[in-house]
């Protein structure tokens, strides 16, 4: 039990370690499409990992029941579908609007 | 499982489509009520049956051919894209980290072979997914991509190497 639990820390410890970068690329990137650029991939890793840990933890502790983690495992693929979609569809609203894509040696905006 | 799909297309592409989206469903209703009794069942039935026959087309377009070959090389595609996943989340990880933010922001523009809307779709969702591209637009009659790249590195992997064109390509048997 000790092992899983360990196991199960870390993936929700790489989940949080993405998630974080993110946040930090949100902060830090000098422009809209880099700013997506974080948070786009950094939340799909990150939620994919956090569920995953999840699941591993309902296997081992309440073994009695497999739908959750196969529920689980639904939502980690609808995330990776969801997720790209939703940031191409933002990067396009932005580009059809005419947000001019920061070059190198720009002020960051 | 795929010879067995061949004959089905046989009888008719709008049967089999209607089939299948309706296996589809009343498998994952029945995975998301996990309830075994009749009342349970034969409601999901219907609704799957409702479902089926009013938006099968959306899900099995009536022309598609060896459909079920086709997802069988989607999902030995899928691994690899998921190790090009956490590569690309590495790699963001750095340029964020890194204190002097190694990016040079870019937008790319290429042709590629692919002209089926799941081929398309899967292919822009690889882009965004991999290291450092997002895509931005598609143009579906000459298959052209608009990238935005956030360095020169996985530009030129889009531009030069094109491994990713290629295993979509080999996936949707469009090349």
């Amino acid at each position: 039990m000790v092992l899983v639990n360990g196991i199960v820390v870390m993936f929700l410890a790489g989940g949080f370690f993405f998630t974080l970068v993110g946040t930090i690329g949100l902060l830090r990137f000098p422009d809209f499409y880099t700013r997506l650029h974080a948070t786009g991939k950094c939340d799909t890793l990150g939620e994919g990992l956090i569920i995953v840990g999840l699941m591993i933890y309902h296997l081992f502790h309440y073994s009695e029941t497999l739908l959750v983690p196969a529920k689980l495992l639904f939502l980690i693929l609808f995330i990776f579908i969801a997720n790209p979609t939703a940031t191409h569809a933002i990067m396009k609203a932005a580009y059809l609007t005419g947000i001019k894509p920061w070059k190198l040696g720009e002020e960051r905006r | 499982m795929e010879v067995g799909g061949g004959e089905k297309m046989k009888m008719g592409g709008k049967g089999f489509g209607i089939l299948l989206t309706f296996c589809l469903m009343f498998l994952f209703w029945i995975l998301l009520s996990g309830l075994f009794d009749a009342f349970h069942l034969i409601s999901g039935v219907i609704c799957c049956a409702i479902v089926a026959l009013i938006s099968h087309d959306l899900l099995v377009k009536g022309k598609g051919k060896k459909i079920l070959l086709k997802s069988f090389r989607l999902i030995l595609y899928i691994p690899w894209e998921l190790g090009q996943i956490v590569l690309a989340n590495i790699d963001v990880a750095y340029r964020v980290l890194h204190p002097k933010m190694p990016i040079d922001p870019r937008i790319i523009e290429f042709e590629t072979s692919l002209r089926g809307d799941f081929a398309l779709v899967t292919l822009a969702n690889s882009i965004t997914l991999t290291p450092g591209t997002i895509t931005i637009s598609v143009e579906p009659e000459k298959g052209k991509y608009w990238v935005h790249a956030i360095a020169k590195e996985p530009a030129d992997a889009l531009l030069v190497d094109q491994t990713m064109q290629k295993k979509v390509a080999d996936v949707y048997m469009e090349w």
